[in-house]
């Protein structure tokens, strides 16, 4: 799918979101477990920490067709690390400069807490992120 | 293009997945993928059948990679993890895809979008697949000692049954005594013994045991460690606390619940004659003779059920559950207080009836009793007023005639409220318990594993989890006992292989890594000339906090590495 086919009205923005095992995955199971609803083209990989995402993933995902990044920062729930929420916020913080220096729009990553029962928090901010996704149209480099 | 030999299995989950994902077409997209030799799909690939089945494909067919995509990981990641490890294959090997709570359910309105969700999902579980590589999990000696959280009728029994199988117990009251609410209860149903008396059997006994060690007006106040070996500090004393640091294996929590305290006004509750269900049952157990209440012979009762609970959320302070002890609670206290006074005209005001089980036998009792019940809808609760003669008024639409306003005169009103989760807010902090959509502890599985939760080696009994009656929170803290103790007799603990390795080719020791990390875990070390990181394994959580900040990306996680994360981002974009 080229970046100029899928856009328009019919523009469905893909969204991947890294979430934590044992923080944000238990929230987004509970949001499906309740058959509450968000888009199908939200796809989740999950790792142990969100301290542990790497800022060239974020770019890999745009480079490679997604449109937006949703980071589930771990806050201060987190098993590991009692910092975790600085380091987060500093790797989301990179990983928008990344992004920015080669040409997309900063507000294609986004970063948000999610607990392990947040699973109404989890879907409106995919349902929101999808609709500022979608004013913005596909993820190109330079525009 | 992959020398890889996979299998991949998609489960139907009996309807669960298959209702709203189109299986076959993520079976047939499957078996295109480079590397996947053997594709299917089945009813239940948890079931016996299919899991023996997975074990033959292996062996036949020389699988070196196993794809399972059916419910979260969280159920049956080492269900599926045994059957690589029956059929030879390193477990690690495996990957579980989540097509169930992140898929099927997550969008039952649109089966298109997540038969294509699905089949990107599949997708990624094979590219990380296709770069697995065999792992062992990392073995830790574990403590064989427990610490129980709470010494109500729950935390008493895990304490016993823990020490009877030879693990040594820390059992942490917050209170100055122990013993929680049953403590304080009398008759107790179905046998009829005091609550008193069997805490006081429970409590002799636990001090008959020299390896269980009692604290009260304690707190856990630190927790650190995982599952197998942790260490909790813990204030014991109010004014001049002193500290204690305890070592132990696993941890049951069993801090009970709080009562619900109707609102002011509610059915008049604070003026004279209204009463909750816990204040009658104080009064009914203090009373010698015939109960009164202010002096006065108490003649007529009428129970409101459902006060505060089965409600809108939002309304005040109300439950939306239904709190599961109360109707046999309070069809129990009418029989105490028949017993106590013959005369007694009782009139029990419900929306439900849920004396369920063999409590139902209690239920007839009381009818035969006397007791009358009457049914109110949601929407037309009873009222309550002053009467003219000094007692209370109450009047109902009862469902059972049909609608006909019924009103009754009657000397006390008890409020039939439920259990609420009890405030534990620092606990909560020191434990990172996560709470269910009701505010109790939340356990991992209500069926498969109803007392572990999300935090390894800590568990959960008794009406911390939600409301229970003391036989169900006595079952539920053997249940914990039975998980902690299987944990600690086996003397060991696997991990997650979740361990840092740093690329000696490419890793020119900057030191970062080693800033980054908070246990500790890495060094640097000589290797042919060259400063390299080494991380230590005993002390390495697998946090991953260190890959990040590698400047030359020479420093990886197993099972989560660079190049897997970015297999999975590009199957995923497809």
């Amino acid at each position: 799918m080229d970046g100029a086919a899928k856009g328009g009205k019919d523009f469905i923005p893909k969204i991947l979101a890294f979430s934590t095992n044992n923080i944000s995955d238990p929230g987004i199971d509970l949001a499906g477990s309740s058959h509450m609803h968000y888009p199908p083209s939200v796809v989740v990989i999950s790792v142990p920490c969100s301290s542990g995402i790497r800022p060239g993933w974020v770019l890999h995902a745009l480079e490679k067709g997604f449109d937006g990044v949703f980071i589930a920062a771990d806050g201060t729930d987190c098993a590991y690390l009692n910092d975790c929420v600085e380091r987060t916020s500093s790797i989301s913080g990179q990983a928008q400069e990344l992004i920015k220096e080669k040409g997309y729009e900063p507000q294609r990553l986004k970063m948000g807490a999610i607990c392990s029962v947040c699973s109404e928090p989890f879907t409106s901010q995919m349902k929101e992120f999808f609709e500022v996704l979608k004013k913005l149209g596909p993820a190109r480099k330079g525009n | 293009m992959s020398d890889r030999r996979i299998g991949v299995y998609i489960c139907h989950c009996g309807g669960n997945i298959s209702d709203y994902v189109d299986v076959e077409a993520v079976r047939e997209a499957a078996g295109r993928e480079a590397g996947v030799v053997v594709a299917k799909t089945a009813m239940f690939t948890c079931s016996d059948a299919t899991q023996q089945e997975m074990v033959e494909d292996i062996r036949e067919n020389s699988l070196d990679g196993l794809v399972v995509a059916s419910c979260s990981p969280k159920l049956h990641l080492y269900t599926f993890r045994d059957v690589a490890k029956r059929a030879g294959l390193n477990p690690y090997r495996y990957t579980q895809v989540n097509v169930r709570e992140q898929c099927s359910w997550a969008h039952t309105d649109d089966k298109k979008g997540a038969t294509e969700k699905a089949v990107r999902l599949v997708r990624a579980g094979i590219a990380r697949t296709s770069l697995t590589d065999s792992l062992e999990p990392v073995i830790i000696d574990t403590v064989p000692r427990a610490l129980v959280v709470g010494a109500g009728i729950a935390g008493l029994r895990a304490a016993l049954g823990l020490s009877d199988i030879g693990i040594s117990v820390y059992l942490v009251e917050r209170e100055n005594a122990v013993g929680g609410r049953v403590a304080g209860l009398g008759s107790m149903y179905p046998h009829g013994r005091n609550g008193n008396s069997i805490i006081s059997q429970l409590v002799s006994e636990i001090g008959k045991r020299e390896n269980i060690v009692a604290y009260t007006g304690a707190e856990v106040v630190e927790k650190s460690g995982s599952v197998g070996n942790f260490n909790v500090k813990v204030r014991v004393g109010g004014d001049k606390p002193q500290f204690v640091d305890l070592n132990v294996g696993s941890i049951v929590v069993a801090t009970g619940f709080d009562t619900f305290q109707p609102g002011n006004s509610e059915y008049g509750f604070g003026t004279g004659g209204v009463v909750t269900l816990d204040q009658f049952r104080e009064l009914l157990d203090r009373s010698g003779g015939v109960p009164a209440y202010n002096g006065k012979e108490i003649k007529s009762v009428a129970y409101i059920y459902c006060v505060g609970s089965r409600r809108d959320p939002g309304v005040e302070e109300a439950k939306a559950y239904c709190s599961r002890y109360c109707c046999n609670a309070a069809v129990h206290a009418s029989l105490l207080a028949v017993e106590k006074n013959s005369r007694i005209h009782q009139y029990h005001l419900y929306r439900d009836m849920r004396t369920y089980g063999r409590y139902e036998l209690m239920f007839d009792q009381a009818r035969e009793a006397g007791s009358i019940f009457l049914r109110f809808g949601e929407d037309a609760p009873p009222v309550v007023s002053q009467s003219a003669g000094g007692g209370l008024r109450v009047s109902v639409k009862d469902l059972l005639t049909f609608g006909e306003e019924v009103e009754m005169e009657v000397d006390l009103v008890v409020l039939v409220t439920p259990m609420k989760p009890r405030q534990n807010g620092g606990l909560v902090d020191v434990l990172k318990l996560p709470l269910g959509k009701d505010g109790f502890f939340n356990e991992i599985h209500p069926k498969l594993r109803p007392v572990e939760t999300v935090v390894d080696g800590v568990f959960i009994c008794g009406s911390c989890q939600g409301p229970k009656n003391s036989s169900e929170s006595v079952a539920s803290a053997l249940a914990a006992v039975t998980q902690a103790a299987s944990l600690l007799k086996k003397g060991y603990v696997e991990l997650e292989p979740l361990m840092a390795v740093v690329d000696r080719d490419i890793c020119r020791w900057c030191g970062e890594c080693a800033r980054a990390c908070p246990y500790g875990a890495i060094s640097s070390e000589e290797i042919q000339g060259t400063e390299v990181a080494s991380v230590n394994e005993a002390v390495c959580k697998g946090c991953s906090g260190c890959t990040p900040v590698c400047p030359k990306n020479a420093i990886d996680l197993k099972g989560y590495t660079d190049a897997q994360v970015k297999a999975m981002i590009e199957a995923l974009a497809e």
